[in-house]
């Protein structure tokens, strides 16, 4: 019998923590290394270095822009613009191919052969093809055919199309239309305390109330009649021809559209393959189960077998949602002014300014990421083990 | 944490990559190399564009081979690499590539700010318009409201942010990464206007489909002095790289050809025996030999040569001389003295 020695050396846990301390001390020692060395570099090549330039103007003017942006504005406006047209085109995004997802799984589980088969040869054929590909391919699809602007489809002469984009009429609100504001917060308000009253009431006593069609009225009807008891305070910019192009109104770039619809269609392919993944990890007797208490299909789906899918499907959407943010930045190649194309293309070409600007594009694509992803686990955390 | 990690072990490679670099004496890695490697645009007929066999053509590439002639006594010791005009200082200055010759204009930032030094102007430019023909326009000053296609970075989208402010106009700016794009997206319809340098558009106009349709507007408003560019900091490579333009024009100017060189070499002529080094050696100041002058005219000829070889009269750009004439003639090409 012999005894176990146990040194600050031979301890586990300890070798542990040295190792780590180890390995971060030469991490960190590298980057400061590397940091200062990109700043020698760049002072004996004569390169200016700082981050003044963002308050100097751009000079350049960009096509689509949430926010007043004129050539004269500074490189941070033009900063600024980037983002929220990148945030833009991934919103819409993420929104329209999680909807299309679903549909796209839920159905290619379908018992109808065709729809089935239908659904799964479109997978397969999107998904397959490079999403380059498909955007170039949208955008000359979407271009060719139009017509130019003299000659652009008229509907109703409110809305216009031609290869110049989609001109729809702008509101422009008078006074008055703070109180349709409010109006319409009150609504919103009011729905949600109804909705989760209800879910209170149904839990307690059994007796549903139906929530969400009463609050889609409220949400609906109580800004409509302010609107009216207010007698309109809304007037409409109606886009019109006037020289080459169309003026007034909103244009919603036919970049944009490419853009939205290629991210939407790629991105909704792997949406719906994790949603049949997650339907059929849920045990076949929950639906035996729904099925002998007689729910309907629909409301199988809406109440037993998509919430205990969603443990499984959480994960990987946060993934394809991240990668759809990301992947709007092939936005470069049709010109649609997206972060990487405004910021991390014209800015830095015209200030020279490459270090700062690539280091400032990482930094917010890595933080809407990191929001987005921060948001998704809370998500997946409050609702993945419930029930377990 | 994992991604803040990949992300610092990423960018201290980046930073090691870029330590890797030294700019000390361009001239002897050049022959270390045995190469003179310049930036190129690639894509502009008459500048630099590789043909169907991929033998390289045009002004920039020959003005290269006239770099590589003077170092070399060999003008094929020369390699383009094309470069996107994003990332074509961004290659100079990391030492990706030895010298710019991409229709370059010489603006003050780009000296000043970039690390980057103008060595002269090899060809006088200004921007213009291209517009299809049925647009039914014959002045810039018709555009008011046009959509104008664009490639992103350059000084063009500048001036004509610039140009249509100061006429009181407005525009739609659609911009692309590439010249290339932006000419087919223009050529879709998608763009009333194409604008770039007007050399640059009757090398793009060269390109379309129905060449006829399309017509280059009068207006040329700005200047665009193009030239070739070398990193700041090396002395001596941007005099070997300035003197071999100034005497390609010089040799124009005392009527030195590829032809007649040789002859040239018993002038009595005490400016061309200083050029062609005949009894004194300026080659030696620029670390080379005292034939420079004469390597580069043989192999390549004088400026004019150049000039009327890749874009004159009688190529597909049909340039006229203009003010890229010698200053001789009215034009404003024109070198310091070799003496």
């Amino acid at each position: 019998m012999y005894e176990q020695k146990s040194t600050l050396l031979n301890d586990a846990r300890v070798r542990g923590w040295i190792a780590q301390a180890l390995v971060l001390i030469i991490l960190l020692g590298l980057s400061c290394y590397g940091i200062y060395n990109v700043g020698q570099n760049l002072q004996k090549s004569g390169i200016t270095t700082g981050f003044g330039f963002l308050s100097e103007p751009s000079g350049f003017d960009i096509s689509q822009t949430l926010i007043p942006y004129s050539s004269k504005s500074s490189y941070l406006d033009a900063l600024k613009v980037g983002v929220l047209n990148t945030l833009l085109v991934s919103v819409f995004g993420i929104i329209a191919s999680t909807m299309l997802g679903f549909f796209l799984g839920v159905i290619r589980l379908s018992p109808n052969w065709l729809v089935a088969k239908m659904a799964g040869a479109y997978t397969e054929m999107i998904r397959n093809v490079p999403l380059l590909l498909q955007i170039l391919f949208w955008y000359l699809a979407i271009l060719a055919p139009l017509p130019g602007p003299k000659a652009a489809l008229n509907f109703q002469d409110v809305i216009f199309l031609c290869n110049r984009g989609m001109q729809i009429p702008k509101p422009i609100w008078g006074p008055g239309c703070e109180v349709v504001l409010a109006s319409l917060i009150v609504a919103v308000l009011v729905s949600i305390g109804l909705i989760i009253w209800a879910g209170k009431r149904q839990r307690m006593t059994g007796k549903r109330f139906p929530a969400f069609w009463v609050s889609l009225i409220l949400v609906v009807s109580v800004p409509f009649t302010v609107l009216a008891v207010t007698g309109f305070p809304v007037g409409w910019d109606v886009p019109a021809l006037r020289g080459f192009n169309f003026r007034g109104g909103v244009t919603i770039l036919p970049e944009l559209i490419a853009l939205w619809l290629s991210l939407t269609l790629y991105s909704a392919t792997f949406i719906g393959e994790y949603v049949r993944a997650g339907i059929m990890a849920v045990d076949k007797g929950q639906r035996e189960a729904a099925q002998a208490l007689g729910y309907r299909p629909w409301l199988m789906y809406r109440m037993v077998i998509i919430p205990q899918a969603m443990r499984v499907v959480t994960p990987p959407l946060i993934g394809q949602h991240l990668t759809l943010i990301k992947n709007s930045s092939l936005a470069v190649v049709i010109g649609y002014p997206d972060l990487v194309h405004v910021f991390a293309g014209t800015a830095l070409n015209q200030s020279g300014q490459a270090v700062e600007i690539i280091c400032i594009t990482i930094a917010v694509y890595l933080t809407i990421s990191l929001v987005i992803s921060a948001f998704m686990n809370w998500y997946n955390n409050k609702y993945a083990l419930r029930g377990l | 944490m994992k991604t803040i990690k990949s992300l610092m072990a990423a960018s201290v490679v980046a930073a090691i990559c870029l330590s890797g670099t030294a700019f000390a004496n361009t001239l002897e890695e050049v022959k270390a190399k045995g190469y003179v490697n310049s930036g190129v645009s690639g894509k502009v007929a008459g500048f630099s564009a590789p043909d169907a066999k991929g033998h390289w053509t045009g002004l920039d590439v020959d003005f290269t081979r006239a770099v590589a002639s003077a170092i070399f006594d060999d003008p094929n010791k020369a390699r383009f690499t094309p470069v996107a005009f994003k990332e074509a200082f961004t290659a100079l200055q990391s030492g990706e590539i030895d010298m710019l010759t991409r229709n370059t204009t010489w603006t003050f930032q780009r000296d000043a700010k970039l690390g980057l030094e103008f060595v002269g102007t090899i060809f006088y430019d200004g921007q213009g318009f291209m517009v299809r023909k049925d647009l039914g326009v014959k002045s810039a000053l018709e555009l008011d409201g046009a959509s104008v296609c664009t490639q992103a970075g350059t000084t063009t989208e500048l001036n004509l942010s610039d140009y249509f402010r100061s006429k009181g106009m407005t525009y739609k700016p659609v911009v692309y990464e590439s010249a290339d794009e932006a000419t087919v997206i223009y050529e879709s319809g998608r763009c009333d206007v194409y604008t770039t340098d007007t050399s640059g558009l009757a090398a793009r106009r060269t390109t379309l489909k129905a060449t006829e349709d399309h017509m280059i507007l009068p207006e040329v408003i700005s200047k665009e002095p193009l030239g070739p560019a070398v990193r700041q900091g090396d002395q001596q490579w941007s005099d070997i790289v300035r003197w071999t333009l100034f005497a390609l024009i010089n040799a124009e100017e005392l009527g030195i050809t590829s032809e007649n060189v040789d002859e040239m070499l018993k002038s009595s002529n005490p400016a061309v025996k200083r050029l062609l080094g005949v009894d004194v050696d300026f080659g030696q100041h620029l670390g080379l030999t005292s034939d420079w002058a004469y390597r580069i005219i043989k192999h390549m000829g004088n400026y004019g040569e150049m000039y009327e070889r890749n874009v004159g009269v009688n190529t597909v750009l049909g340039l006229e001389r203009g003010v890229n004439a010698l200053w001789t003639e009215g034009g404003l090409i024109y070198a310091p003295p070799v003496r």
